[in-house]
């Protein structure tokens, strides 16, 4: 599985290495540029650790200065580039190629302006999403979009995939959080997009760049909203007898008119793997269990939870449990957030899938999981953001067992796939990268996808800005792999995946 | 199929005013028109035409005809129409189930007969103008899942979907806000829509002062109360150059008519806003000041003016629309004192500014950009001087903007000039 296309690699390119190497030193201080193996090892993948491909040489630029000039030499000498934010992406977007400079934001590390008259904060794109929050909590604000790497990924990495999060469905995804961006576009040139506005004249090029992956620009600074931390908030554990409770239940609360700030499903196999594992007091009665989280004014919330409560009665729940207070509603929290290594535990490998549906198709899609899962024989156990319809199956297996790795392989095809046909997307907030980009004909046809590589050829007419990304190379269904996790030896163990 | 194509090259032919009521045949007479070179005049109701610069074209696509909901799932909060469908019908449709566009689509109606006209979803997705509650919910860029439409070259293409997180490929839904249709022919988009909340009431606070002004709106912004509008309507100018409109604008029984207010908006259910409201006088010691309420349903009266324009109802002046960082309304007010009419919405940060016709834009355009905002030319007046920019643009950004628009529209048929002159 861990064979797949890439482009052609350029020999002469490959052969002209230590003369790029002494060029790039002349852009950046020399300790910044990386070329033996020791040093440019640690960059060979991402957190999509089945791949692994090592560049030319890395180099990690200071200021946006230095990018400029080192892109402007690539795009002159025709050198390919892959920039990388963090490396906790988990579709392969930062996978570097044998003639491609891998080009590190990691020194963007330094949040430039905290602006509370302006409620937004200007920053590198190598400070993590974390640190923004920490930045300004002091005075009572946060950053809304959590992608669960918060901890590690880089803010330039969100906006290239325009990371969720599990409060995205009441807060947004990046591109709703964002105002403006600094970047430098593949022949050097610098430019700025947006600011401290609201919105931005013209074509929506924020937009556009948000969620492109790295193949438009490079990001070389933020500027985020921030907002003010709600006056109060709960969650609730509700536990059902059946699947198909569950998903109803979901889609009455949000036909109600109410929206929750996070709406997470487990199903019972992931029940029963993070209580083992962390002991957060789930109901083992229950097939599925909800995690329902409202903020907002305190008779809001409790006006509305109540109403919650008649939702989950009448959709036979088995089991509702309030959370009291704060260190209550986190340990609510702790076993879905625990949710891979809890997988880990369970078998030798599991891959992580990242698909969307509508939300009123939550039963169906689970159990077609749960067809697929008896047609492969694999285990699995589901994990969903269910307000936004996000879904993320860990497919159990062992990855020395070829024949069971094939296996693996085309039960996570036929989940995103199914996703596709069920009216849903790809790839909720983990980005297409390299793992899910021949199955990009599932959702689009060739006139979809000429369209998105016309844009991508007429801001990159050379096509060296991490090319062999997003779209197909093979342009057939192929199926890839997805995250693909061996004995616990994930990138970023310690980073909370849910 | 071949037959079909015949009949469509035939009306091409026949017909300066094309009005296709299928997506195939907006494709096959766009495909007509990029075999013959000849630019395309694209619109919806033309509720929004004066927008812009006026385009010269051969031929004018009318989308009005192809209208109508596909699919309405208020369950999984979006709509899919036609890029004809009416706001107002949509608008209707949605409030059976309780529910809304929540970014609350900006009426241009009022500016030119004095009538309400929100036009066709295509043309309010291809606007992208976002009323009162953008500060809070997004603009309309944000509630727009997915489209089809036709490129430059007649290829029907699409983007994105009917969900709300979605990251597959570069979502095109966003570019397409906001480009007055010199992209794509839209022909269906899909909308989030959000549950409308059961109550409203709106804190009318009679103040002008331009430092305390611009310290309510930071106080707006910096509360947890969920408030979902904040506008200053400062006192009418005496010039003879602007019509009266405030009191009629806002004619309420609560709502005192002279003088400058400061109006915010509070939604939830009752209880809710009750609880608000007493928080909130308290975070901005709104004993202070003299103060009325608006209830539910004056309250709903008064945003719908404030998201209609009707304090420029009819117009014939100039009219700029301003966006600036929300630390610079004081800035701002103390420059516009009463020379212009004008009100500020987003909590400081959108200023409609009604400039006379006679006087040179040119100051006010600068103070704006210094200010770090930017401003687009609405509505012009007769005297309008047609070498002034509509958009601002840098340099870098048009040029990106050039090269985006030949990946769609490689021969430049689609709305040429509309936004910029090279284009």
């Amino acid at each position: 599985m861990s064979e797949i296309a890439l482009p052609k690699v350029d020999k002469t390119i490959v052969s002209k290495k230590d003369l790029i190497v002494n060029n790039l030193k002349q852009f950046t201080d020399k300790k910044n540029v990386l070329s033996e193996l020791d040093e440019i090892r640690p960059y060979e993948t991402d957190a999509l650790a089945a791949y692994k491909n090592l560049p030319l040489a890395v180099v990690l630029p200071e200021n946006t200065q230095e990018v400029s000039e080192i892109l402007k030499f690539c795009h002159k000498e025709n050198i390919k580039v892959i920039p990388r934010g963090a490396g906790t992406g988990l579709s392969g977007g930062a996978l570097p190629l044998n003639d491609a400079i891998l080009l590190g934001l990691g020194k963007f590390n330094k949040i430039l302006d905290i602006d509370f008259d302006n409620k937004c904060v200007v920053t590198q794109p190598g400070v993590t999403n974390l640190s923004i929050t920490h930045a300004v909590k002091h005075k009572g604000y946060y950053y809304a979009p959590d992608p669960s790497s918060q901890l590690a990924c880089s803010i330039g990495g969100n906006v290239a995939e325009n990371s969720g999060g599990v409060h995205s469905l009441k807060y947004g995804t990046t591109t709703n959080n964002i105002l403006g961006v600094e970047m430098v576009m593949m022949d050097g040139t610098i430019c700025r997009i947006g600011g401290k506005t609201l919105d931005q004249e013209g074509y929506d090029l924020l937009g556009l760049i948000c969620g492109s992956e790295g193949l438009l620009g490079v990001i070389t600074e933020v500027t985020v909203k921030i907002l003010k931390n709600p006056q109060t908030v709960k969650a609730a554990l509700i536990g059902f007898p059946t699947i198909e409770d569950g998903g109803n239940c979901v889609t009455d609360i949000i036909s109600n008119g109410i929206t929750p700030a996070g709406m997470e499903i487990m199903d019972k196999a992931l029940i029963d793997a993070t209580e083992k594992f962390v002991h957060a007091g789930y109901p083992m009665d229950a097939e599925v269990l909800m995690i329902v989280e409202l903020d907002g004014t305190k008779s809001e919330v409790e006006e509305l939870f109540k109403q919650i409560k008649q939702i989950a009665e009448k959709n036979k729940s088995n089991s509702f449990k309030l959370s009291k207070n704060e260190k209550e509603r986190l340990g609510f929290w702790s076993g879905r957030k625990a949710a891979f290594p809890a997988c880990g535990a369970m078998a030798p490998d599991y891959y992580c899938m990242d698909g969307t549906i509508p939300r009123g198709k939550l039963s169906e899609i689970l159990k077609e999981i749960s067809r697929l899962s008896k047609k492969y024989n694999l285990g699995v156990a589901n994990g969903f953001h269910a307000g936004d319809g996000n879904l993320h199956p860990l497919i159990l297996f062992d990855g020395s067992n070829k024949e069971e790795l094939r296996r693996t392989e085309e039960f996570g095809a036929e989940i995103l796939k199914a996703c596709v046909r069920m009216g849903g997307a790809l790839s909720g907030e983990h980005g297409i990268g390299i793992e899910k980009r021949e199955l990009m004909c599932e959702a689009f046809n060739d006139n979809d996808i000429q369209q998105q590589i016309n844009i991508k050829m007429s801001l990159d007419e050379k096509n060296l800005l991490n090319p062999g990304k997003v779209y197909p190379i093979l342009r057939k269904c192929a199926e890839e792999g997805r995250v693909h996790v061996h004995r616990g030896e994930e990138k970023f163990p310690d980073l909370p995946r849910f | 199929m071949f037959t079909e194509e015949k009949k469509n090259s035939q009306i091409f032919q026949d017909s300066n005013h094309l009005s296709p009521t299928n997506e195939l045949e907006v494709s096959e007479l766009i495909k007509e028109a990029y075999k013959k070179k000849l630019p395309i005049d694209i619109h919806g109701s033309n509720s929004k035409k004066f927008i812009g610069y006026n385009v010269q074209a051969a031929k004018s696509l009318d989308l009005s005809s192809l209208s109508g909901v596909i699919e309405y799932l208020p369950e999984e909060l979006y709509i899919k129409v036609k890029p004809g469908t009416l706001i107002k019908d949509i608008e209707n449709i949605l409030e059976k189930n309780n529910q809304e566009l929540s970014f609350e689509p900006t009426d241009f109606g009022y500016l030119n007969d004095g009538k309400s006209n929100k036009g066709t979803a295509g043309g309010c997705v291809s606007c992208n103008f976002a009323g009162s509650r953008r500060f809070k919910v997004g603009s309309v860029r944000d509630f727009i899942l997915g489209f089809r439409g036709v490129n430059g070259k007649g290829d029907i293409i699409k983007s994105g979907g009917t969900v709300v997180k979605n990251v597959t490929g570069y979502d095109l839904s966003k570019l397409v806000s906001g480009s007055f249709g010199t992209l794509v022919a839209l022909t269906e988009v899909t909308l989030k829509i959000s549950a409308k909340k059961p109550s409203q009431n709106t804190i009318i606070i009679y103040e002008k002062d331009p430092k305390t002004i611009s310290d309510l709106f930071n106080m707006v912004l910096s509360s947890s109360n969920e408030i979902s509008g904040a506008v200053f309507v400062p006192d009418e100018p005496k010039s003879k150059k602007f019509t009266p409109n405030k009191s009629k604008a806002f004619k309420l029984n609560d709502l005192d008519q002279e003088g400058a207010f400061f109006a915010i908006r509070i939604e939830g259910d009752q209880n809710s806003i009750k609880e608000r409201i007493k928080d909130i006088s308290n975070e901005m010691s709104l004993k202070k000041y003299k103060t009325s309420n608006l209830d539910i349903y004056q309250s709903d009266l008064f945003w719908k003016s404030i998201n209609s324009l009707q304090l420029f109802s009819e117009t014939k002046n100039n009219l700029l629309r301003a966006v600036v960082p929300p630390s610079k309304s004081e800035k701002m007010i103390n420059f516009l004192k009463n020379k212009y009419r004008y009100f500020i919405d987003w909590s400081g940060s959108l200023f409609w500014i009604e400039v006379p016709g006679d006087e040179n834009i040119k100051e006010l355009k600068n103070i704006i950009i210094q200010n770090d905002g930017y401003v687009t030319i609405i509505k012009k007046s007769e005297d309008f001087e047609f070498n002034e920019k509509l958009f601002t643009v840098d340099d870098i950004k048009l040029m990106i903007s050039k090269k985006i628009k030949e990946s769609f529209d490689p021969r430049g048929l689609f709305n040429p000039g509309k936004m910029y002159k090279d284009f």
